[in-house]
């Protein structure tokens, strides 16, 4: 498989791209200066595009490239891929779900943790010497919280397992109510974030969920609610979360994802209340070699002409 | 005449006294007037004992009718327990009322060392973000090994939780607990050897003190991390930062240290640890659940009542007789 150009948008996971380097011929998109012109000069050699949840394949890529057949996004999320333009011309997408879910899932209880028991903010207080001036201020209870998460997939699942050994009592937002679960539904997100202390963003970025936590999702969750987000940046209108989380009017978030990554709103950087991530939902070195496995798994499978691993187009 | 209640250190006065200052009398060998002092030092029966005062034979010499000893928390290491099981002193603790945030806490310490919660939170509130680009990988909390070292009400509820997390459970205590089916090591050092980390939740006795040793820790290993929510003296502090700046262990997650507030300078350098200043149960609600549990306690008491929380002292088996 030498020969077969494989264009990966960019850098991601060492690994990856050295068992790429190995096995296929790889362009390195993020090193190519003249990319117009180096995709003239290659659009027929490249047969595969290897992105991630900063980098996909948009309709401008995907027109550039006749030989492609086969985009294998290092991700669970596919916003960054123009799924219509795949279909429409028969090009394969494939993901990496299952193999993340627990890492997002231990990621979205410790946020939940870091920001009620305000665990950064205690780490700070030693390390500046504060101790010795006096006790650290009371902080809030975590367990028996009841947390109310948008979207009942893999991930909300896991969140909710967890969360019930914590004793929390577990309530949803999804399109429909799911027949498998005794946890409460409620039909609209407003109503959820009314009735729940701590809201959990865990459902997939579509036009329809951008800005699914807004102005009055925001306010029905209050001063004393909290906001966690380890989905996509675009599921909050940042410009709300941040405008509330600075006047009081909600009472603390953490947060893993941002509207313009690797840019965090700046005005969050003073507040005590939050807690700021660099998008590390299933950035651990286990799960990463775990995706990096499937992408690899998935090109090999596409070119040797077997079912792929895990397809979604 | 109104019941008499000894204390020794004044922030008892912020927890307890505006509840209880109509129904008994207090007595304080700073403040109370020489006159007052004098008549009822020889017949206070009951001393409440906030925070880590410490109570010793001579504390108690002081004041020879004291049958009772109430304490504000949950380990009781200040208290002099073989000498008050000597006179025949009853002593009571915290009960349970800081075990659910003291079990979130550690979990919480538990995730953000393995996960670098805090030190990628820095990341971004320092701009890094923007500038450096990815922030390195950590590690998984799924799936992990995890060993308990004291397996009470606080272990117990650990262990609920991280199961949820797909952890492995495993314990070292005194003697195997009737009811707990997780695999059982009767040294801590054979417990280390055999899990990724490890939570330290036992009581402080001279038996605990050091229990995680130089030796315990080179057996958790260079990817170990420790977690202690317990006392700080239960860990060799000493060795354990050597061990930390060496990268002989892993990391750890500490809410407790063996001088507080001090804390050893050279973990303020280092990302692979989590530093807490004593906060494991400090949230409003288990403070007003200690002042309820220490009022029924005194009230009792009074009553010749049986106490709520009190500790079976003939039943300790590592106190010397």
């Amino acid at each position: 498989m030498e020969s077969i150009g494989v264009l990966m948008m960019c850098p991601m996971n060492s690994y990856l791209e050295q068992e790429l380097d190995k096995r296929f011929k790889l362009f390195r998109y993020w090193n190519i200066p003249q990319t117009q012109q180096f995709l003239k000069e290659n659009s027929n050699s490249i047969r595969a595009v290897v992105g991630n949840s900063m980098a996909g394949a948009d309709a401008q890529l995907i027109e550039s490239l006749p030989k492609l057949e086969i985009v294998s996004s290092f991700s669970v999320g596919l916003d960054k891929i123009d799924l219509n333009k795949c279909k429409e011309k028969g090009i394969r997408v494939t993901n990496t779900p299952d193999v993340l879910t627990e890492d997002v899932a231990d990621l979205a209880i410790g946020l939940m943790l870091a920001v009620l028991r305000r665990l950064c903010e205690c780490d700070r207080y030693v390390r500046k010497g504060l101790w010795k001036t006096g006790d650290f201020k009371l902080t809030t209870k975590f367990t028996g919280k009841s947390v109310g998460i948008i979207g009942l997939g893999r991930i909300g699942t896991a969140i909710a397992k967890r969360a019930e050994a914590f004793d929390c009592p577990i309530s949803y937002y999804s399109r429909s109510e799911k027949a498998d679960t005794n946890y409460k539904y409620y039909p609209s997100v407003i109503d959820l974030a009314s009735n729940c202390q701590i809201l959990v963003v865990a459902c997939s970025l579509t036009p329809e969920t951008r800005h699914i936590i807004n102005r009055e999702v925001i306010d029905a969750l209050g001063p004393k609610g909290v906001l966690i987000n380890i989905g996509r940046g675009p599921h909050v209108d940042e410009a709300e979360l941040v405008s509330a989380l600075v006047e009081g009017r909600l009472g603390g978030a953490g947060l893993d994802v941002f509207e313009n990554e690797p840019e965090a709103p700046e005005e969050l950087f003073g507040l005590d209340n939050v807690v700021l991530l660099p998008h590390v939902g299933s950035g651990t070195i286990e799960t990463r070699t775990a995706m990096a496995d499937l992408v690899l798994g998935n090109l090999e499978a596409h070119f040797l002409n077997k079912p792929l691993l895990t397809p979604v187009v | 005449m109104a019941s008499t209640v000894l204390y020794l250190n004044n922030s008892a006065k912020d927890i307890i006294f505006s509840l209880l200052e109509d129904r008994f009398q207090f007595l304080n060998p700073n403040t109370s007037s020489d006159s007052l002092f004098s008549s009822l030092v020889g017949t206070v029966r009951i001393l409440l004992c906030v925070a880590n005062s410490p109570v010793n034979s001579e504390t108690l010499d002081k004041y020879p009718s004291l049958e009772c000893v109430v304490g504000s928390t949950t380990g009781l290491n200040h208290i002099d327990l073989a000498e008050c099981r000597r006179r025949g002193i009853r002593v009571t603790n915290a009960g349970d009322v800081f075990a659910d945030d003291a079990v979130d806490y550690a979990v919480g310490l538990l995730i953000d060392t393995l996960r670098r919660i805090s030190v990628a939170d820095r990341f971004v509130r320092g701009g890094s973000w923007a500038i450096k680009g990815q922030f390195p990988l950590s590690y998984n909390v799924w799936g992990k090994r995890v060993g308990i070292a004291g397996m009470g009400s606080i272990g117990r509820r650990i262990s609920k939780r991280l199961q949820a997390f797909g952890c492995s459970i495993a314990y070292n205590s005194r003697k195997p607990k009737a009811n707990i089916s997780f695999p059982f090591y009767a040294s801590v050092q054979e417990l280390a050897s055999n899990v990724d980390i490890l939570v330290v939740c036992c009581a402080l006795t001279n038996e605990t003190r050091h229990i995680i040793s130089r030796d315990v820790m080179k057996a958790l290993g260079k990817e170990g991390i420790i977690v202690n929510i317990g006392r700080g003296s239960l860990i060799d502090e000493k060795e354990m930062v050597k061990l930390l700046v060496k990268g002989e262990i892993g990391g750890a997650g500490l809410d407790v240290f063996e001088n507080e507030p001090v804390v050893p300078q050279e973990l303020y350098a280092l990302d692979n640890v989590v530093l807490s200043p004593h906060r494991g149960g400090a949230v409003p609600e288990s403070l007003l659940r200690l002042q309820e549990i220490m009022i029924a306690n005194i009230e009792a008491f009074f009553a010749n009542k049986p106490l709520l929380s009190e500790i079976e002292l003939e039943s300790l088996s590592w106190i010397p007789s």
